[in-house]
């Protein structure tokens, strides 16, 4: 009650010179809108920084065979085949941290187009998730090859612009056939330009094609001559009519009399991507309990896999996002003191100015403390008001930036709620001093003053 | 018990490692009812001990009685409560606060009293005020909006606006010409004699001095010669 009628004072001594409340409140408004302003660009950019990060693969999780271990020899990993396409499916089904998962199937192979051949790093037999699961759904030609090319095992490929260059040289690849292995592929697209990874290898020397299609249509995939698996892929390889286009036909039965760890249509390796850099650590202990289970192994029992994720990327991840929000912190520490120091300044001259008025009320029965109030509460509505203004501003010049300098812009909620709360103890803080000296005034002194 | 009863007051004002003493030894009373002329020249004290009556400053020894009370003793909350609710204050210069209205003027020391009143009720209350003086058109004018007699008419509707049982007047017609100066002056004895309100003016032109009742004269710090209408001259002390 007694807050509210020194609110309307306030008020009212503040509408007696608006030219002046406006001057007094400019800091704090050029101070919260370079706050929101900063907050909102920044986040932006913070954004589409973490964005280019995760699309080098700081979001992926590798899964890969474990090894096998015959009389105390180790005979490293990827030695035993343990990992089906099923067990894609389960982890994409069963863990939610989980966003996609895709098959992976490696193979070193030829390929011949026309009269030029080249030996790509990386052949890929994946599913038609893999381009998501990378970040790298944005093609430069063509289209992306899709779930029936996978059921049917269709011998479609996806080309790197490294094979592109040497193979094409400024011809179009689209609808051109390459032999892989002596076997056709049709280009149907042309991956965008990746460049190197973290450890220098060329990204873009790389053929993606449906996972079908590289294990079952291509022989000497990657492992073929440490185990059965491909052996048994390839033995079934030419026939076309063992590839049935039905989902329930699509992977050989295991033989029920095999002794050995071997499924017919094991995998090199899973890849599956996170929701979220935060949620690698849960997608990884989700995926570990799914492929326990489906592995049948008993507690106590090591994984029969290995999980793997980005670490050092996540730790470049995390160290420029820490970077931005520190940066931006202290932008907006600076910009709300220099503010704070203006509300100061011009509370002390408002304060000077109106000794005569202090005088007056003092004389006619205002207690100290009435004063403080009066003056602190103006203070804080100017500020307040300030920000109010400022975030209109600050918001309103995102927009500008994001319209005509197309950067990359998001709103924080966040950033609008702390700039209320620091304009209001700005106002406290920065109007204390010149409230304290108001109160502190001799009537007699301040009545007399000219 | 009389209203207002001033013992031993004295006041200095430490200059350099010394002082300088302003109000030496004064000793006043002043009934309920009276109108008292407080005059002197410049320096002589008048606007000190016009100070400590006003609760406004504390002498440096002595002993303030208003109403019953001891005043010198009253920690600062105390004596701000003592100025919004038993005393007036109507200066030379008028002290309105510019750019708010009369009205608002007039309602500015009912913020500072304890007993909380609603907004509208403050209107009224100065609302009924200013028509009492004959500002009833003059609500929503601005001090610059104002002729002299009429801003010096605001003040003293707001010095009375708590029902103060004193008024203090600083060289009220200071900054008046004689015309209104006299219409003024009339109003303080209209309170004087019809509300019964104390009223003690302070001036250094005798003309004006002589509407009061009763004339002090304070020269060098002391109350030289007390006279009454009457002529009697009384010797400094309590007139009683």
């Amino acid at each position: 009650m007694k807050i509210l009628r020194t609110l309307f004072t306030a008020l009212r001594a503040l509408r007696r010179n608006p030219m002046r409340a406006l001057l007094t409140t400019l800091g704090i408004v050029i101070g919260v809108a370079a706050v929101i302003a900063m907050m909102e660009i920044g986040r932006g950019s913070s954004e589409s920084i973490r964005t280019s990060i995760s699309s080098m693969g700081a979001n992926n999780i590798m899964v890969r065979p474990g090894t096998v271990t015959a009389s105390g020899v180790s005979f490293g990993s990827g030695s035993i085949k343990t990992l089906v396409p099923a067990d894609c499916e389960a982890i994409l089904r069963e863990c939610p941290a989980v966003r996609c998962v895709t098959p992976l199937i490696q193979a070193r192979a030829q390929l011949v187009y026309a009269s030029r051949n080249w030996v790509p790093s990386s052949i890929y037999g994946a599913s038609e998730t893999y381009l998501d699961v990378r970040d790298w759904t944005e093609l430069s030609e063509g289209e992306p090859f899709t779930e029936h090319d996978v059921r049917t095992a269709n011998r479609v490929c996806l080309l790197g612009q490294t094979i592109v260059r040497e193979l094409f040289q400024g011809e179009s690849p689209l609808g051109k056939e390459i032999r892989v292995k002596n076997v056709p592929f049709r280009v149907i697209g042309v991956l965008s330009s990746k460049g190197a990874n973290m450890i220098g290898m060329d990204q873009d020397d790389i053929l993606v094609a449906p996972w079908t299609s590289i294990k079952y249509r291509l022989s000497g995939s990657s492992m073929s001559m440490v185990n059965q698996s491909a052996n048994t892929a390839s033995s079934s390889r030419s026939p076309g009519d063992l590839y049935p286009a039905s989902a329930s036909g699509l992977y050989p039965a295991a033989s029920s009399n095999s002794t050995l760890a071997v499924r017919f249509a094991n995998i090199d390796q899973i890849y599956a991507s996170a929701v979220s850099s935060a949620a690698i650590p849960d997608a990884i202990s989700q995926i570990a309990s799914v492929l326990r289970e489906r592995h049948r192994l008993q507690p106590g029992q090591p994984d029969d896999f290995q999980i793997r994720d980005m670490t050092e990327m996540l730790k470049v991840l995390t160290a420029t996002t820490t970077l931005m929000t520190n940066l931006l912190l202290c932008v907006a520490f600076i910009s709300l003191v220099v503010g704070g120091v203006g509300i100061m300044n011009i509370m002390l001259v408002s304060v000077t100015e109106r000794t005569r008025e202090i005088g007056l009320r003092m004389a006619v029965g205002a207690r100290a403390r009435d004063i403080l109030r009066q003056f602190l509460i103006e203070s804080v509505v100017l500020c307040l008001a300030g920000g109010a203004i400022g975030i209109l501003l600050g918001h309103g010049g995102s927009l500008l930036v994001k319209q005509f300098l197309k950067w990359p812009v998001a709103t924080s909620p966040g950033a609008i709620l702390t700039a209320v709360v620091v304009s209001a103890t700005v106002g406290v803080v920065f109007g204390f001093y010149p409230a304290w000296k108001a109160s502190r005034m001799d009537p007699i002194e301040a009545l007399r003053y000219e | 018990m009389s209203l207002i009863e001033l013992k031993n007051i004295c006041k200095d004002y430490p200059i350099g490692d010394g002082s300088v003493s302003v109000l030496k030894e004064v000793s006043l009373t002043i009934e309920r009812g009276d109108f008292v002329s407080l005059m002197g020249a410049s320096g002589s004290g008048k606007s000190t001990l016009m100070n400590i009556l006003g609760c406004l400053d504390r002498p440096t020894a002595g002993e303030y009685w208003l109403d019953g009370r001891e005043m010198t003793g009253l920690s600062a909350d105390e004596r701000a409560w003592t100025r919004n609710h038993r005393l007036g204050f109507v200066f030379q210069s008028f002290n309105l606060l510019p750019r708010t209205t009369a009205l608002e003027n007039v309602m500015m020391p009912l913020s500072y009293a304890h007993e909380a009143l609603s907004e509208q009720e403050e209107r009224r209350r100065a609302g009924a005020m200013l028509t009492r003086f004959g500002l009833a058109d003059r609500f929503q004018h601005h001090p610059s909006q104002l002729s002299g007699g009429q801003q010096q008419r605001v003040a003293i509707a707001r010095a009375l606006i708590n029902q103060p049982p004193v008024l203090f007047a600083d060289e009220p017609t200071g900054n008046l010409d004689s015309r209104t100066s006299e219409e003024v002056l009339r109003l303080f004895q209209e309170l004087n004699t019809k509300e019964g309100i104390t009223i003690i003016l302070v001036t250094h032109d005798a003309a004006v001095a002589q509407h009061g009742g009763r004339i002090i004269h304070i020269r060098d710090g002391m109350i030289a010669a007390p006279e009454t209408p009457g002529g009697a001259p009384v010797q400094g002390g309590p007139a009683a």
